[in-house]
């Protein structure tokens, strides 16, 4: 009956689709990914760029993990910039720019390498359960095909409106057609579906812009790469050969835009869907920040052989006409020329209340969300949930238990946490701010950090693995080396220490002892660290701050070892409404989330300590009662 | 396993009783019990075996505050599978919570419902008989603390915790914004201005510190001293206040030579007066002697009366004296009101607290001194919305303080906005904890409310 059977179906080719096809077909499942059109695959439909603030931290963790989103980012970068140098190593963070056609191009040549993986152009307009378990998908062709997991990264398609001032009409990104059937089945299948809204700023032709009336932006040298893979010149690395520019809007442009509000789809009253907050429209900025005299602008390349331009800080949903005269009121734009209309869109979504920590739909085995479907926003955000969602439905194939991030080991693992324990009531993005472990979650450290999570997954080839050892013995040995070499004290060094600004020593100094100076860095010490061994950049770095830092890092360490006590007691499979002693309100809200962990019950808003003892009290009872069982048995 | 915290708490039902019990349970059980109870006789606490027990005094600061039996737990033979002690004291609800204020003093967090159970339970301690009858017993204390936390919640302390926390969010904003939206024009974090706005914050915290301080003093009484030089008449005025003779009264300066003591209720609040020898520089060792402790008296005084002679010009003495007291919690009394004078307010250069002039010898004046005695001792909040609810504050009051401290020192250190920032947040936390939010939400929503960031 079913034309094909697959293991796992994948609907929607987007950043979640394409990891998660990958992995669940890397891990040796047969797998379909199902995307409206094959030349929209691992589209970037807003900015055409990767990483940034906490982003970058995630882009990292799939590089370690095995995703694929950082070796595409790097062989497609055409600007690298390295933000927040100078404010902490918490915060550094990787942003490029990308080719836009290039990163589809090359994500869609390596899909078609791979063996397990099947590519089809269809849209999928139902799914179908047998025993109330995922079982087959069927497209708008009327074929069916087996699939004994389907995970679902829709994005913005599902149920997608896009909306340009007064004009309504449904679409998905840069104008395909939205997948509205496959929203009606999902409704049918009781999963609890909402509407979040987010917004893109207008295409503008290069030729039609005066970049003299803008600051430069170039890219900084050398340009960095995220994955290990471009770092050792196994695939291509990241280039710089474009510039950004930088514009403001100014009074003419806010006043433009004031006079004609009520004409912008988001204060017409037109869309329903919650738009995020940090994602403002140009019309909400000047709202809601009504003291600013000028917003920045950031003029970004779409690609190396595109003649469109991105104008990020721009979005808007007021109508064409008047996004031209707004554009025009901005210095370098007065002659510019929109190629592509800015537009909101509003789309489908899940409460991702709804899901596991594994990212299955709790009510319905073998359904999985990722994406933009499950309330985020942002490519990186869709990658890391892609990934996880492809590992644990490969998983649960093969009959093992799901892999689940902790929050204290890396940013994917508390994205994932925060929207199935916490919910979202806004696409969420991810901010180091939301991290209590951020300066254990570095870009530096994801190498040793998340070690034995890939060796848990499988997904990292051989040689990655021998190179992380080597980088862990480099790096072990090194930290050991600073900790234990005693400078004595002479003129040399206290000349360099007094140069600097610090105070010379009298007796013997340790190296890691100088490294705490916030005065001092590692390359600062060279002429009078004359022993050092010749090491790769990263392998520094990291030793660097993990000296520099040792103190705070210790302390967070602790809160986080705290934290994975309660997050290694599970609740799986407890029935809330069984046991006596929850107050009324905490049992609602568990029974609701049903959270995995007594650590994820913790956070839940209306679970209190005492609440969280019971817990803990029925727990261990439920414990030795088993073992009673047990003992009875044998 | 490790549990960070040691964790006190006042394990007898609530209500007067014929004894109460505290326990505590932690690491750093055993250490604090040592801290704080000195055994009549036998071995110090740390070298107590566990299921002993000691007889002896539970110690406020160098006084013994109630005698009674501490019993030693060593882990992982307790309750909870740490290090217990147990400490058996007379019964009553305002000592017990005394007794518990001292184990925070010292160092324990007093613990949140059912968290003894809760560490029962991580240990592995718990068994089936008992942990049903605790589910029971979790229950109530919740609801106990929802109550207190209700009617504190109306407390001016409240407020001002709440005001504190708001403006330290406000700063940890700032830094996410500065973290997470690098490209944006949101100027530029200036260390020296948020080092300014760290120490105010701290400064804060110590006034309420200071105001759980002076919530103890209304329970312990207020150590009155009333200095000046000799013959100025303190121990007629202690007399007044005191309402009979109680200090020697005479002409001959120099008459009161050690320190006299007696107690007044004034406006609901307990002054013991300490009545000091005359502050002079003189022959007399005796004299000396007495002048010796009087100072160590006013060192250690709540309130200073300083009393000077208005029928005479300032002295050289009464000048110093004065500028002495200068930063402490002091009333300045001008004496001798019935005479011509020759002092007043408004002649008196710069005093170190409100000026009164009074008649020890008519009694004139005296209420208004009663009432800056008791303005001076004013306390936030009610004394009864305090009691237990204020050891909780000042327990997270305390945390908070000392991780604000450390942001200060990191910041002017030049460790990286971003190290300062989670010190930060982790003066917020606890501040929170009292409101029931969380740091990372609240810290993202002012960010989006203060700063236009996002593309």
């Amino acid at each position: 009956m079913h034309i094909e059977a697959f293991d796992i179906a994948v609907i929607g080719a987007g950043h979640a689709g394409c990891e998660a096809a990958i992995a669940a077909a890397r891990l040796g499942c047969r797998t379909a990914l199902f995307t409206l059109n094959l030349d929209q695959l691992a589209n970037l439909p807003c900015n055409p760029s990767i990483g940034g603030t906490a982003k970058a931290h995630m882009v990292f963790e799939l590089d370690a993990l095995g995703g694929v989103m950082p070796e595409v980012a790097d062989a497609n970068t055409i600007q690298s910039r390295m933000l927040n140098r100078g404010k902490g190593p918490a915060v550094q963070s990787l942003r490029v720019q990308c080719d836009r056609a290039g990163y589809h191009l090359d994500m869609k040549a390596r899909i078609e390498r791979e063996e397990n993986l099947w590519l089809i152009q269809a849209e999928v307009v139902d799914i179908g359960l047998v025993d109330g378990a995922v079982a087959w998908v069927e497209t708008a062709l009327g074929v069916r095909y087996g699939a004994g997991a389907v995970i679902v990264a829709t994005g913005t398609y599902l149920g997608g409106r896009i909306f340009v001032g007064d004009r309504v009409f449904p679409g998905g990104p840069d104008n395909a057609p939205p997948a509205n059937r496959l929203a009606e089945a999902l409704e049918r299948l009781g999963l609890p579906l909402r509407r979040f809204k987010t917004g893109t700023p207008p295409r503008i032709d290069r030729r039609s812009v005066d970049f003299s009336q803008l600051e430069r932006q170039p890219g900084e040298e050398p340009p960095l790469p995220f994955s290990v893979s471009a770092l050792t010149g196994r695939t291509k690395g990241p280039r710089n050969i474009v510039e950004c520019h930088l514009g403001y809007t100014n009074e003419e442009t806010h006043q433009l835009i004031r006079e004609n509000l009520e004409r912008s789809a988001m204060y017409s009253g037109h869309i329903e869907g919650v738009g995020a907050r940090y994602c403002p429209s140009i019309e909400d900025k000047i709202v809601r920040f009504a003291d600013k005299t000028r917003h920045p602008l950031f003029v970004e390349p779409m690609g190396v052989d595109s003649g469109e331009i991105y104008l990020q800080g721009f979005s808007t949903s007021m109508p064409f006409e008047l996004q031209i005269q707004m554009l025009r009121t901005i210095k370098g734009f007065e002659q510019a020329r929109i190629m592509r209309p800015a537009y909101a869109i509003e789309y489908v979504c899940i409460d991702p209340l709804a899901l596991r920590p594994s990212l299955e739909v709790r009510d319905i085995p073998g359904l999985y969300g990722a994406g933009q479907f499950n309330g985020t926003s942002g490519y990186e955000e869709a990658a890391a949930q892609g990934f996880m969602a492809g590992v644990n439905a490969a998983r649960r194939h093969k009959g093992l238990p799901p892999v689940v991030l902790n929050r204290s080991e890396s940013y994917i693992g508390l994205m994932i946490d925060d929207l199935t324990t916490k919910g979202c009531t806004e696409p969420y993005r991810m901010l180091t701010s939301r991290s209590e472990h951020r300066l254990l979650l570095r870009q530096d450290n994801t190498r040793t950090r998340l070690r034995h999570r890939a060796e848990e997954i499988g997904l990292v080839p051989d040689w990655r693995r021998q190179a992380d050892a080597v980088y862990k013995k480099q790096l072990e040995a090194e930290l050991n080396r600073l900790e234990s070499t005693v400078l004595p004290p002479g003129d040399r060094l206290n000349a360099l220490l007094v140069q600097k600004g610090t105070a010379p020593v009298s007796t013997g100094v340790r190296l890691s002892e100088l490294l705490r100076r916030p005065e001092l860095c590692y390359e600062d010490l060279a002429p009078v660290d004359t022993h050092r061994p010749p090491l790769p950049r990263e392998v520094v770095m990291q030793a660097e701050t993990e000296i520099r830092y040792a103190g705070y890092i210790r302390r967070q360490q602790e809160q986080a070892d705290k934290q994975a006590k309660m997050e290694n007691s599970s609740l799986m499979g407890i029935d809330f409404s069984a046991i006596k002693g929850l107050r009324i309100e905490a049992r609602q809200k568990l029974m609701a989330h049903q959270p995995a962990t007594l650590g994820q019950a913790a956070r839940l808003p209306g679970v209190n300590p005492a609440d969280l003892s019971v817990l803990a009290v029925y727990l261990h009872l439920k414990a030795q009662q088993n073992s009673r069982n047990k003992e009875d048995k044998t | 396993m490790h549990t960070a915290h040691t964790i006190a708490a006042i394990a007898t039902p609530p209500g007067t009783g014929g004894m109460a019990v505290l326990r505590m349970s932690g690491p750093r059980a055993i250490e604090i019990a040592q801290q704080v109870f000195r055994p009549i006789k036998g071995r110090p606490v740390a070298q107590m075996p566990g299921y002993t027990a000691a007889y002896g005094h539970l110690m406020e600061g160098d006084k013994p505050l109630d005698d009674g039996i501490l019993t030693v737990f060593r882990a992982p033979h307790s309750y909870t599978g740490e290090d217990v002690c147990e400490f058996s004291c007379h019964g009553g609800d305002y000592l017990s919570r005394r007794a518990l204020a001292v184990l925070v003093a010292a160092g324990a967090r007093p613990a949140l419902p059912g968290e003894f159970t809760k560490r029962a339970f991580l240990m592995g301690k718990m068994d089936l008989t008992r942990a049903e009858s605790v589910i029971e017993l979790i229950e109530a204390e919740g609801e106990q603390a929802l109550r207190l936390a209700r009617s504190g919640r109306e407390g001016r302390t409240e407020r001002l915790v709440d005001g504190i926390a708001r403006r330290l969010i406000d700063m940890a904003a700032a830094l996410a914004a500065y973290a997470d939206y690098p490209d944006e024009d949101l100027g530029e974090t200036d260390p020296d201005d948020l080092s300014a706005r760290i120490k105010q914050e701290l400064n804060a915290l110590k006034t309420l510190i200071a105001g759980y301080e002076a919530g103890q003093i209304v329970r312990r009484g207020v150590s009155t001293a009333l200095v000046g030089r000799p013959n100025v008449g303190k121990s007629s005025l202690m007399n007044r206040l005191f309402g009979q003779r109680r200090s020697i009264v005479s002409d001959i300066p120099g008459t009161t030579r050690d320190v006299v003591e007696a107690e007044a209720f004034i406006g609901g609040l307990r002054f013991i007066l300490a009545d000091t020898a005359g502050l002079r520089e003189g022959d007399d060792p005796i004299e000396q002697e007495g002048v010796a402790l009087s100072y160590a008296r006013m060192e250690r005084a709540d309130l200073i009366l300083c009393i000077i002679d208005a029928s005479e010009p300032l002295s050289e003495e009464d000048a110093r004296l004065l500028e002495l007291l200068r930063g402490r919690r002091v009333i300045v009394v001008l004496n001798k009101s019935d005479r011509p004078v020759c002092l007043t307010e408004q002649t008196l250069p710069h005093p170190p607290g409100p000026v009164v002039a009074v008649s020890a010898k008519t009694g004139e004046g005296l209420p208004a001194l009663e009432e800056a005695m008791v303005d001076a001792c004013a306390l936030p909040g009610s004394a009864d919305s305090m009691l237990l609810a204020s050891q909780r504050q000042l327990s997270c009051v305390l945390r908070a303080t000392e991780a604000l401290q450390e942001a200060g020192e990191a910041l002017s250190a030049g460790v990286t906005l971003d190290a300062v920032a989670v010190l930060l947040e982790g003066a917020i936390e606890p501040l929170l904890e009292l409101t029931g939010r969380r740091v990372s939400e609240a810290v993202i929503d002012a960010l989006f409310e203060k700063f236009c960031v996002g593309k």
